[in-house]
Order: C-alpha cells, then sequence, then structure tokens
C-alpha cells in the first residue's frame, strides 16, 4: 500500500492540487466574500479580495427584498417531502428485490432506471396541463410529488446495492438463536440497513434541493423555491452584485454543507452502483 | 429459500414503486404522442374539449424543416460533447493529482467537489454577472490587466461560456468518479509495474488507462442524459439567443412561448427518441454490473 514518500514530494503535491482546487473552489469563495461587500466595492476597480469593510447589510437587505424565509421554507417542504415520500415507497421495494430476487428482479431494475432517461421536455405539456386539471400548478405538494417520481429510481437502485450487501447468512444465524421475525428486522436487519437509507436520504434532498427544470416551469408564486428565488435575480437586479452574491449564498449554503457529509455516497447513487 | 408467502409479500412490497413509475412512464408519454399528431395552438382557440384536429405526420415535419431545429441540433451536440471531452481530460488529471499522498486531502477534495452542489440557477448567475459581465467581472478585470480588451462573453462568446459554466458544474462530479475508481486500482500492480522500470506514462497507458476505462464510460453516459437536457444554465444567461438554443430549449419555446403543443409535442418525441438511443448503452453497461 503505502509508497515511500520524500516529505519534499508530499508538500508539492499538497501545494499543486491545493492551488488547483482553490481555483476550482474560487467561484464559490468570490461568491462569498463578495457578499460581505458594499455594492460600490463589489465592483472596485482592481477587485478587493479581503481587506474591505465586512457588512452584514446586504443579508438583510435580501431578505427584506425578497422574502427569502417563504422560499427557503418551500425548498425545505419540498426537498424535504419528496425524499420522505420517495423513501416510503422505495425501502420496501428495494428490501424485496434485494432479499426475496426473482427472476424479473434484474429487468424490473433496468426499467426504473430507463424512466429517468425520459427526457423532461418531452412531457412538459402533458404534466403541465395535469397540474392545471388537477389544481396542483404553483403548489408545493405536487411539486414534491413530481421530484418525488423523477429521484425515485435512483433511490430504489441505491437502497438495493446497499441492501445486497448485507449478508443473509446473519439471518440464518439469528433464527438458529431463536430470534422471531420481528425480532430480525428490528434488531438484525434495520441496524445494518440504517446507513445506507442515510445515504440515500442525503443523496435525495441535494438533488430535489437543486433541481431546476420541474421547479421553475412548474411554480410561480406561491410555491417557489429557492431555484426560482435565485432566477428572480437574473436581471436586471443582477447588477447588485454584492445582494446577487448574499442572495447566492442564502440559496446554496444548506446543501453545500450536506453536500460535503455524502460525497462518498454522490458516486454510488449516481452511477446507479456502477463505480462503489 | 423464498417460500410462496414470502414471494407475494415481495411483490405487494414492490407494487407502488411499480405502479407509480409506470404512470409517471405512460401517462405522460401517451399524451406527448397524442398531442404531436394533432393541431393544437390554445391561442388560436384549440382545446380539448371540442376536440383535436389530427393532422397525421405534419407536426413532425414542421419541427424538422423550421430553420431553428438543425442549429439546436448541432448546438446541444457541440454543448454535449465539449462539456464531455473537457471534464473528462481534466477529470483524469485532477483525480491522477488528488490521488497522489499529500496532506489535508479531504479538504482539497471537498473544496474540489463544492460546484456540484451548487444549484444550476446560481452558478449560472454568478458566472453570468460576477464572471462574464464585460465591464466589472473578474475575467473582464484579468484581460484588463494583461492589456487585452474584455471579452463580451455571453454575447459574442455565447456558447464557449456556456460551455465554460457546465463544465465547471460537471468537472467535480466526473472527478469523484474517476477518482474513486482510481483508488480501487491494484498498487502491487502498479509497484510490480515501477519495479520492472516501467515509466511513468507507460504505467499510466497501459494500466491506469485500462482500469479506467469503464469509469469513463459510465461518466460519458450518464453526464451524457444529463448535458441533454440542460436547461436552467440556458434559461437565466442567454435566454436561448446567440446562438444557444439546444434541442431542449428551442421544444421550451414551442410550448410556452409560441404556444403551439402540437409542434412542441412532436419535438418532445424527437427529444425522447434521441436520450433512448443513449439510454440503450447506459442500461446495458449497468446490466453487465449487476451479473457480478
Amino acid at each position: 500500500m503505502a509508497r515511500a514518500v520524500t516529505t519534499k514530494q508530499k508538500a508539492i503535491n499538497t501545494a499543486f492540487a491545493l492551488g488547483v482546487a482553490l481555483l476550482i473552489f474560487f467561484p464559490i469563495l468570490w461568491t462569498i466574500l463578495t457578499s460581505f461587500k458594499t455594492e460600490a466595492q463589489a465592483i472596485n476597480d482592481p477587485p478587493i479580495f479581503f481587506f474591505f469593510d465586512w457588512t452584514l447589510e446586504n443579508y438583510y437587505a435580501v431578505q427584506e427584498r425578497s422574502d427569502y424565509m417563504k422560499f427557503l421554507w418551500n425548498s425545505i417542504f419540498i426537498a424535504g417531502g419528496s425524499t420522505l415520500l420517495g423513501i416510503i415507497i422505495a425501502v420496501p421495494a428495494a428490501w424485496s428485490m434485494a432479499f426475496v430476487p426473482s427472476k424479473r428482479t434484474k429487468d424490473i431494475l433496468l426499467w426504473m432506471l430507463s424512466t429517468k432517461m425520459l427526457p423532461a421536455v418531452g412531457v412538459l405539456y402533458p404534466i403541465y396541463l395535469l397540474f392545471i386539471e388537477l389544481g396542483l400548478l404553483d403548489s408545493r405538494g405536487g411539486l414534491a410529488f413530481v421530484l418525488m417520481l423523477i429521484n425515485l429510481p435512483i433511490m430504489v437502485w441505491m437502497l438495493y446495492t446497499y441492501f445486497k450487501e448485507i449478508p443473509v447468512d446473519i439471518l440464518e444465524a439469528a433464527r438458529m438463536d431463536g430470534a422471531s421475525l420481528r425480532d430480525e428486522i428490528l434488531y438484525v436487519l434495520t441496524p445494518m440497513a440504517i446507513p445506507g437509507i442515510a445515504s440515500t436520504i442525503l443523496l435525495n434532498i441535494i438533488l430535489a434541493w437543486n433541481e431546476a427544470f420541474w421547479t421553475l416551469n412548474l411554480t410561480a408564486a406561491k410555491a417557489a423555491p429557492l431555484t426560482q428565488f435565485i432566477a428572480s435575480y437574473s436581471s436586471p437586479e443582477g447588477l447588485f452584485f454584492a445582494k446577487l452574491s448574499a442572495a447566492s449564498v442564502m440559496a446554496i449554503a444548506p446543501i453545500l454543507v450536506l453536500g460535503w457529509f455524502s460525497q462518498k455516497q454522490l458516486v454510488r447513487g449516481l452511477t446507479f452502483g456502477a463505480v462503489k | 429459500m423464498a417460500t410462496q408467502q414470502s414471494r407475494s409479500a415481495a411483490r405487494l412490497m414492490m407494487a407502488p414503486a411499480v405502479v407509480l413509475l409506470m404512470g409517471w412512464m405512460l401517462v405522460p408519454l401517451i399524451m406527448t404522442l397524442f398531442f404531436s399528431f394533432k393541431k393544437y395552438v390554445p391561442l388560436r382557440g384549440d382545446t380539448i374539449g371540442n376536440g383535436l384536429d389530427w393532422v397525421g405526420l405534419q407536426n413532425y415535419e414542421r419541427f424538422i424543416s423550421s430553420s431553428s431545429f438543425w442549429p439546436s441540433v448541432q448546438t446541444t451536440l457541440i454543448i454535449v460533447i465539449s462539456v464531455l471531452l473537457i471534464t473528462i481530460f481534466l477529470g483524469v488529471l485532477l483525480a491522477l493529482l488528488l490521488d497522489q499522498p499529500m496532506w489535508g486531502q479531504g479538504v482539497i477534495r471537498i473544496l474540489v467537489i463544492s460546484p456540484f452542489f451548487v444549484m444550476p440557477t446560481v452558478s449560472a448567475l454568478v458566472w453570468k454577472n460576477m464572471f462574464m459581465d464585460p465591464v466589472n467581472g473578474i475575467l473582464a478585470h484579468l484581460w484588463k490587466f494583461f492589456g487585452a480588451e474584455p471579452i463580451q462573453w455571453l454575447s459574442h462568446e455565447s456558447l464557449p461560456s456556456i460551455i465554460m459554466i457546465v463544465s465547471w458544474q460537471w468537472l467535480p462530479f466526473a472527478t469523484l468518479i474517476l477518482l474513486t475508481a482510481i483508488q480501487s486500482l491494484d498498487r502491487e500492480q502498479l509497484e510490480a509495474a515501477e519495479m520492472d522500470g516501467a515509466q511513468r506514462l507507460k504505467r499510466f497507458w497501459h494500466i491506469v488507462l485500462p482500469h479506467l476505462s469503464r469509469a469513463i464510460t459510465i461518466v460519458i453516459l450518464i453526464q451524457t442524459i444529463f448535458l441533454l437536457s440542460i436547461f436552467a444554465e440556458i434559461f437565466v444567461t442567454t435566454g436561448g439567443a446567440f446562438g444557444t438554443k439546444t434541442l431542449t430549449y428551442l421544444i421550451f419555446q414551442r410550448v410556452f412561448d409560441s404556444q403551439n403543443i402540437g409542434l412542441g409535442s412532436a419535438g418532445g418525441v424527437y427529444a425522447i427518441i434521441l436520450a433512448n438511443i443513449v439510454a440503450i448503452f447506459l442500461m446495458r453497461i449497468v446490466g453487465k454490473n449487476l451479473d457480478k
């Protein structure tokens, strides 16, 4: 495993990697910095990096002008609701496919994946029409339901790959020790399934939070989540860099933190278990 | 082994997911197909209640023969292929770099992966204003610093600008997957090659790259699915102007701006066919993986 590496080599690697990483991270860093500047300092020529008068005024202004809390609450409701609903439906499905596989399990899994390939724009109008007919347009519940459907294949797949890794032998051992079915599920399977379920929840909250096709097209004023909130800054208010930055930071901060915790699970979820 | 009873219980547990996805797939698909064969322009008084006129393949012909169809296909392909090339090339380099022994690898990984968690509307707006603004954007300052004339990014170099924004969003994804794949590489094999005196480049070419080929294929396929349908990045930057109208955006405009549902639906069917061609390849690879 461990190759002998000189300290000098390691230092060079670190410096180089850190430089590249900062370059990639720079747009986010710059947005965060700008959000604490005054508008005048935000467009100062040449740009100011750290030595400006740090202020929170943009955050107050954004909250006051565009009612950030309402959008935030909508985002939480939509992302959380769709994930909760999805988990309730996906866990039993993945569970049965992992523990009671039949000849058709593989076909069903692949078919579920194929529904993910349906381009949203291809079915935009029918969904739009159904939403109007059912009175769901601009409603958080309707949007949460649609996002749940979009992410359901990913949830089932991810849970399936996790459940598959639970050794079935352990159940037989528990049975030999006289465990009942209830004991099996409660004390043997659940503790082993929880990490997989938790990662699935995390990834889905991120995906639902950032979804920007259905949220832009199916909501207006009432149910609009943060993706809409930001899109409303596209013009001409976008010219107010500091306020735009504050709004951006407020929209991405919660999910950025969640994302950092879930980066490992991300690979598995987004490749449908093909890369672990 | 599974008993008859547990089988039917299993079927019952699967039912909600299967039924919902079946409905989600079939209902809108059938409606899109239905509209694509009809004349349906609500602004001219067409309503479903009064019955829609059957026009056969007319919408399909009109959509393809419209002057914006082929440019939109071309734009879509340019964006998808460029982003794929950029993210995979840089992704392999970055993954190799991050795989080297270093301090603070966790922190560096976090910095690199972060753009992936930024919602598309935010990244598009931040790039549009704070980086690509021809007067106050960082890139304009940079150009001026080197004595060059700042570029009017989103109007004169619109396509490269969109490609840049989208590549920034997807580079972390490619890097993370390729890094995961590199880390599963058999170290002993590499060390053996090193002892045999194989050069770095040779080791990369004959051992690392073949090992990565599957991960690269997966990155290509998954990104293609998402890239074929990018929307927000164009919606908030150019709004489809300056030659950035993709197939997705064209259909969106037909349906919502010009309110021609029949025509838009025919376009939707084309988009579905295009996506399915990609999907078939992805399913094969993932399906093979299931057998293991």
